[in-house]
Formats: C-alpha cells, structure tokens, sequence
C-alpha cells in the first residue's frame, strides 16, 4: 500500500501514527512545501514571545518519521492531483504515485486587494513559521508595527513582537478585537488588557491604501506611519488541489466523518477540510489545531482500513495574552449565566437542556468540564447544573457518572 | 498498565493526598517545610454536599484529548500508556485545561505552564505519593485493564 501526504502539519503527522498503528509495511511518503520538521503552527507567537526555543518547536521526536518508516519531500509542492492515474504531481516535474491519499493542506493567509500594497516592502503573513523567522529580522526596538487584523493570528503576533518593538497599532474593519470567539463584552475587556499594555487599536476602519512604502492612508481620513506591516485579515483553506481534480469543495474540501473526500481514495484533513460540525450538524471548516489532530487521526485509520468517524468537531479556542488567559467552546445561543468580578469572567450559554457554549476570561481552572459538557451534549437534567454553572466540578454529575470516570478505565 | 482510581465511599476528605503530592514533586526534606507555604498539588479533592469527598488526577485517558490538543507536542503518551508532560516544550497556552473532562490538567505554580499528575514516575518517590499515604485506602493505584 502507498500512502501519500501532502502537508506535515498536525493533521499529517496524527495521521501517520494512525496509519501506522494498523499497517507497519505500506509505505508513507509526506510533501511539503516546508522545509521544516513537523511543528504546532501556533507557536510561533510563543516562539517570538521567547516561550520556546526553535530546538523545542519540533512537533514530535526527531526520531519520528524513521521510528515510522516515512519518506519526506520536504521543500516540494504539489501542483496537481489526478485521482484517475492515482498520482500526485509535483511542481519540478515529479509525479508520485498513491494508493490512499490524505490532502493535509492546511490555509494560506487571505490578503484582500488594498491599493498600494505592492510599495510596503517589509510585510509579513503571520503562518508558517518561516514568516515568524522574516518577520523577527526586521524587529527593532525603533520600529513602529502595523497590523491589519485584530483576531486571534493578529493579536497572538501583537503578543509576540510588543516587547521587542516600539509600537503596535492594529487596525480592523470590525468594531471590535476577537470577533470570531468573544462576545462584545469579552472584546472589550481584551481590549483595554493590551490597551494597558501601550497597544493602539483602530477599529471600525481599514486601509484604503499605502500611500507610500511606510503610510497607510485609512477610510476614515487617518494616516498611519509604520516601519513594519503585519498582515493577519483572514486565512483561505488551501483546497485547489481538491477543487480542480474534481473534488467537492465549499470554503474547504468537503469530507464525510471518515474525512473522505468525494473522491476516490482521496481524504482530507485539518484546516483544508470543511468536515462534520457537531453542534450545528454542518460541514464547517473547523481550523484549530486539536480538530486537525482529531481529524488527522480519523483519516489515517481509514486509509489503512479501519473504519472509524470523527463526529465531535466542535468550535473552542485556548488564547490569552501577556498571562491574561481566555477559554471559549461552542456557541453563544440561549439563556445566560454569567458572573463577573472584576479580573474574571464567566458566562455559560445554554439551551434545550444543553450547555451550548461558553466564555470564560480568567479563572479558567477545569474548563474541560464545560467542554465535555458540550462535546458529549450531556443533558443538563442529568446533572446538578445549578451547582456546576458556579464551578466546574464532577460533584455535579450523578454517582454513577462519577463511578464511571474515576473508578473504570476510561 | 496501573492507574490512579478512587473509592469514593471511604474518603474522607482528608485532602492529606494534595500534600503528599505537593511534597513528593518538591525538592523538600521534610513535609513540616509546606507549613504556611501555597501548594499546587496534581490531585484535587472536591468536597460535595452530604459528606461526599473522593480525589481526582489524570486518568491517563486511552484516547487522551489533551495529547491529540497539546499545540506543541508536550503532551505524549509514553511506552506504557502514561500521559507525560515536557514542560520544556509546554508554551502554557492551556488548551489541554480547555479539553481535560476531567478537570485534571492544570497550570502549575507560576502560571507558565500546564502539570499533570506523572504516577510520581519523575520524583524520588517512583509509585504515587498520594496512594502510598492515603489513611482509607480511597485512593488506589491498580491495573484495571
């Protein structure tokens, strides 16, 4: 059996363990266009903040693709699929033959059209850790940063580079930070944390262009001097390959819960693949890492012939900023609890006797309670909810329950 | 391979486990020494309403959630299945506190980054601390399958 992979990311490398778990003698072949060993996307912020070290940023074991048996194309692209000769196509000519295909292709960051933007020479994605490494040579205690973008990859950045810049303004066309996981409240609270920090932020506005290589003219009539431009708006699932070998695709490639791809022996995984959401029964692109993993894995055990689902995909997000922390899981719909001092926050969301979602800023201590309670859509009339909605504790869960977590093999 | 489990029925609620567990992964002589001293123990008792108290550690999960959602790969399962943390790898950005249903995976004294209970594999002690002292036998360290 020849196993292909293109990407080696998180979804590339669950997968080959998954592989490998079933078949020891197929054999597994990764291409990337990265050059690097295998590691978590989202470290390099931590990486730029000095919380790991390049040495510590390897994903797995060095040891790991030998200790697996898989052969690596690092510093390649795939250019084409064809799902009927069953090849993958590289960009130097090369075409590599497969029986099973995962597409582990990741997202590229989307960059909108903004005139003037060919003049700013130091500009930087913020995805792939060669961006972090570019972006760290023009850091300068001098340098004034603008970044485009206040959501997650925006302001892991600003957390990144704060200390190691003059200043940071980011600007953004929404009204306000974290959009895509905080509600108002929460984004205000982040907010005025990096406000007190020294960080200037533009909301409600965006660039209508670069009038030179270090000024940005904005909508509202502002101008922006900078030394350095962060680009962090949005990212676009890398479906392509998929797409134009005839492959269903929405804004990722379409799967089923075996992380199947419409076509023929072809599977898709991580932040590529529009997969099964649980708490909204669509197909979303889910693109957070433990879900690449999840998804990575589901893939790599079918491929090798064990039928397996991923069903539990759900929306959540561990962030936080200069020790603040933030944890979030599912979405924000029904009735409300909330509670508050004045460093925490806390609300739950629920309906139909379910915890639908949750934010939680601060005390984030045993979260993982709440978002079982979402994952496995635990019927709040099963539980003590009224003591579990102050704390997460396993109190609230019937004896039995409880039997079975702590006194049986789980 | 052999896991933490607990008898509820007959803890007491003695949280004698949190010190053992603090002491055994201190570099402390003597336990007197944590006198007055903020523990961050890697076991937890929760103290219910109608007497109820029973331990929680890391279950060392056989599909561990927090290995699969550990951004930096400091999570892994060792060769006998345990669930290890390298700190050195762990940028503390908790997700695996966001995924643990358990509640058992915890930022450790300082905030920096994430503990986990290791069965006292990486202290002197070798065989957990907490099961060696509990005065009920509520806490025990079997091979349940």
């Amino acid at each position: 059996m020849k196993y292909v992979i293109i990407g080696n990311s998180t979804a590339a490398v669950n997968a080959i363990e998954a592989i490998r778990e079933i078949d020891r003698e197929g054999s597994i072949t990764v291409l990337s266009d990265e050059k690097h060993f295998s590691y978590g996307r989202p470290l390099i912020s931590y990486y730029l903040y000095g919380k790991i070290s390049l040495e510590n940023m390897n994903y797995k074991g060095l040891d790991f693709y030998e200790k697996n048996d898989v052969t690596t194309l690092l510093g390649v692209t795939a250019v084409k699929i064809d799902s009927e000769k069953k090849t993958v196509l590289l960009e130097d000519g090369r075409e590599i033959e497969y029986d099973k295909l995962l597409v582990a292709t990741g997202s590229r960051p989307f960059v909108p059209p903004m005139a003037g933007l060919e003049k700013v020479k130091e500009k930087y994605s913020f995805m792939k850790l060669d961006d972090a490494l570019s972006l760290e040579k023009a850091l300068g205690k001098d340098k004034n940063v603008l970044i485009i973008g206040a959501g997650l990859i925006g302001l892991k950045c600003l957390e990144g580079i704060l200390d190691r810049v003059g200043k940071v303004t980011v600007v953004d066309m929404a009204n306000r930070v974290l959009p895509s996981i905080l509600d108002e409240e929460g984004s205000l609270i982040i907010q005025k944390q990096l406000e007190e920090k020294g960080v200037t932020f533009i909301l409600n506005d965006s660039v209508a262009e670069f009038s030179c290589g270090t000024q940005a003219l904005l909508k509202s009539g502002k101008a922006l001097n900078f030394d350095i431009l962060v680009l962090a708006v949005g990212v676009r699932a890398n479906i392509e390959l998929v797409k134009d070998a005839g492959g269903d695709c929405e804004r990722g490639i379409l799967t089923d819960e075996s992380q199947k791809t419409s076509l023929p022996d072809i599977y898709a995984a991580g932040d590529c693949a529009a997969s099964l959401d649980y708490l909204t029964n669509t197909k979303k692109v889910l693109a957070l890492l433990p879900n690449a993993a999840l998804q990575g894995r589901t893939a790599g055990h079918n491929m090798a012939g064990k039928e397996e689902t991923f069903t539990q995909g759900i929306p959540m997000n561990a962030i936080g900023f200069f020790g603040s922390h933030v944890m979030t899981a599912g979405y924000y719909e029904g009735e409300v609890y909330e509670e508050k001092t004045s460093s925490t926050y806390k609300k739950l969301f629920y309906r139909d006797n379910l915890l639908k979602g949750f934010i939680i800023i601060g005390d984030i201590a045993r979260a993982g309670i709440y978002t079982s309670l979402i994952r496995n859509k635990t019927p709040l009339d099963t539980i003590d909810f009224e003591l579990i909605k102050k704390q997460p504790v396993l109190a609230a869960f019937s004896k039995e329950a409880r039997a079975k977590k702590l006194t049986e093999r789980v | 391979m052999k896991r933490i489990y607990v008898n509820e029925q007959w803890c007491l609620g003695c949280h004698l486990c949190e010190y053992e567990c603090a002491f055994a992964n201190s570099n402390l002589k003597e336990m007197y020494h944590l006198k007055g001293k903020s523990i961050f123990p890697k076991i937890h008792v929760e103290d219910a309403a109608d007497g109820i108290h029973y331990a929680v550690n890391c279950r060392h999960c056989q599909e561990a959630i927090c290995v699969k959602s550990c951004i930096a790969g400091a999570l892994s399962r060792d060769e006998n299945g345990m669930v290890v943390i390298d700190q050195n790898k762990c940028v503390g950005c908790y997700t695996c506190v966001l995924v643990c249903p358990f509640g058992a995976v915890m930022p450790a004294e300082g905030g920096k980054v994430a503990q986990k209970c290791e069965l006292c594999t990486k202290n002197a002690c070798g065989t957990p601390n907490c099961v060696a002292h509990c005065p009920n036998n509520a806490i025990v360290f079997e091979d349940r399958g």
